[in-house]
């Protein structure tokens, strides 16, 4: 799961000065001409550093999206419930895998992509900064949240970097999934009791603003993209995919029967969705690392790396060297 | 026949539901992430045998499934002690998985052959599930029990901790007897004799020792319903959703 909206801050595009103008041309020409770059073709540095920094953030979020949800994989109601979650949440975590791998073909290891994250010098999808209080709340990010994370990869699935498309395009087969699992619980509650209802309801009112951050700042104020959206490493504007998901999913959540917490929310003549601006202060405060629940999710990582840390250097034997993982 | 074959799988039935719910505990903190996912993926498998288990149950007379595990009370269960004890470090964890598992494997190899058809073809799915469980448990054995001077301290202890539970795999049957009689089971005590000497085997691969067998005093009450002090949260954590209205779909 992800939000592709925070990736691209401070993005200096003075860089390219320094690159061969012949070989940048050319590495331009072939993405135009629809072609992917693999890991030892040429690249321009800002296109390896977005690259790296856009993968490493999508694998974060997906170990530390494991943890909202995996808090209720010991308290699912019932067999089958539990045994999607497990699976659902297992999913993601192979995902943080796969995309670690993908990353690590540009340069940079695993080893120190999670250090950056448990030292909170790399990010991760903003809304999993919330906290799931009930049930409903892993309901609610197992069909919206991974909707919204689905609009956003099968965008980036067309992107310029191979690794990272074909890792893409298998997280999306099973993401999928988890959408139907999702809806599949959201439609048991809407038409369950008058509690299971109102339990629904709570969540979408506590989820809806995070859900509206989750796409990243207004195009209005957001940093500039051009050169990321001409090498395919940016697949859309921050408002095209929140209008895409709006566009999707509104009407599905109101055929439930649920009031989305937004007065203004409607659909123009022109097919865009209206809606009241998401406080963007709010966003910025939450992804600086001051939301409710940032220093839980990165001490539980930091727990967790400290715990393994035997494990890990266990398994080192003398012989063994670094391998750069198959594209 | 019937409360023979009942215990029987109640008791096996309670200890992968347990299990598989300690398991998936460690999904999101595994030490590293092909753990977190093999870890999850034993949980899986364990928790749809356990599904499977109280399948079979229901043919013989007794409640749903959901209704059997979500709403029993601790001294209802019958599972052994070890599978209920909190995951620990990763080395108590790994221990457990290792003891257990391989229980389990010749466990499922014997109830393969049972004279009660529908185990016997569960048994059998179920017994090529385990194969992965065993192969997972023995890999890591050998090589953390064979690395350095921590993991195999740490692996010794919790070695040392998990082993009096282990035998409480095997707790006497009273049906134990008639199990055998009708061909239904080889029974705990032949499943234990097995047990000890694929262990054993396992750990000479290791630098971990084992103790002698006769210095070990067995933990025994799980299978009649005497559990330890870690059972009822684990169990009232697992049914906290379902229990806001048991009547309800989720």
């Amino acid at each position: 799961m992800y939000g592709g909206g925070n990736t691209f801050e401070g993005l200096k595009t003075d860089s390219l000065a320094q690159e061969d103008p012949i070989r940048l041309a050319a590495f331009e020409a072939r993405i135009a001409r629809g072609e992917k770059i693999e890991p030892t073709d040429w690249m321009p540095q800002l296109y390896r550093k977005q690259l790296i920094r856009m993968i490493e953030q999508h694998a974060h979020s997906e170990i530390i999206g494991a943890l909202p949800e995996g808090t209720w994989i010991t308290r699912a109601p019932g067999f089958k419930r539990k045994m999607s979650l497990m699976a659902k949440v297992q999913d993601e975590v192979g995902h943080a895998q796969l995309l670690y791998s993908a990353a690590e073909t540009l340069g940079k290891s695993r080893e120190q992509m999670v250090d950056d994250l448990i030292n909170g010098k790399s990010k991760y999808s903003n809304i999993f900064n919330y906290p799931t209080f009930t049930w409903a709340d892993c309901c609610f990010i197992s069909w919206l949240v991974d909707a919204g994370a689905i609009v956003n990869q099968l965008a980036n699935a067309k992107g310029s970097y191979g690794p990272y498309c074909r890792a893409l395009e298998r997280i999306c087969a099973e993401e999928s999934f988890h959408l139907k699992y999702g809806h599949h619980c959201v439609i048991y509650l809407a038409s369950g009791t008058a509690k299971q209802r109102q339990m629904f309801q709570e969540a979408l009112n506590r989820w809806w603003p995070p859900m509206m951050h989750f796409f990243g700042p207004s195009d209005k104020i957001s940093a500039h993209t051009e050169v990321l959206m001409r090498w395919k490493v940016k697949m859309g504007t921050n408002d095209e995919m929140r209008n895409q998901f709006l566009d999707m999913y509104v009407p599905k959540i109101w055929e439930l029967g649920f009031t989305i917490p937004d007065p203004s929310l409607k659909k123009n003549e022109n097919g865009k969705w209206q809606y009241t601006e998401p406080d963007w202060e709010e966003f910025k405060r939450v992804i600086n690392g001051d939301g409710p629940c940032n220093k839980e999710r990165l001490e539980v990582r930091r727990i967790a790396e400290a715990r393994g840390k035997w494990v890990r250097e266990a398994l080192k034997t003398p012989k063994m060297s670094y391998a750069t993982p198959l594209a | 026949m019937n409360l023979a074959l009942k215990e029987l799988l109640y008791k096996m039935a309670d200890d992968q539901l347990i299990l598989g719910h300690r398991n998936s505990e460690w999904t999101g903190f595994g030490p590293i992430l092909e753990e977190d996912i093999a870890f999850s993926s034993m949980a899986q498998d364990k928790v749809g045998q356990s599904l499977a288990l109280y399948t079979l149950l229901q043919t013989l007379g007794e409640s749903d499934p959901d209704t059997v595990a979500f709403t029993r009370n601790a001294n209802q269960f019958h599972n052994c002690i070890l599978v209920e004890l909190p995951n620990q470090e990763y080395d108590f964890s790994l221990i457990r998985h290792f003891l257990f598992d391989t229980a389990e494997a010749l466990r499922f190899e014997a109830l393969g052959n049972s004279s009660y058809e529908p185990l016997a073809q569960l048994a059998r799915k179920i017994r090529g599930e385990l194969r992965y469980h065993t192969l997972h448990a023995n890999t890591w054995m050998k090589q953390l029990g064979s690395a350095t001077e921590e993991s195999i301290t740490r692996l010794q202890n919790s070695l040392q901790i998990a082993l009096p539970y282990a035998l409480g795999i095997f707790e006497p049957s009273p049906y134990e007897a008639e199990l055998i009689d009708q061909k239904i089971f080889t029974g705990e005590v032949a499943l234990k004799e097995k047990w000890m000497a694929k262990v054993e085997s396992v750990l000479n691969q290791t630098q971990l020792h084992l103790p002698d067998w006769k210095t070990i005093t067995p933990v025994y009450g799980g299978r009649e319903g005497k559990h330890s002090e870690h059972l009822q949260p684990l169990l009232d954590e697992m049914s906290e959703v379902f229990r806001i209205d048991p009547s309800a779909e989720w």
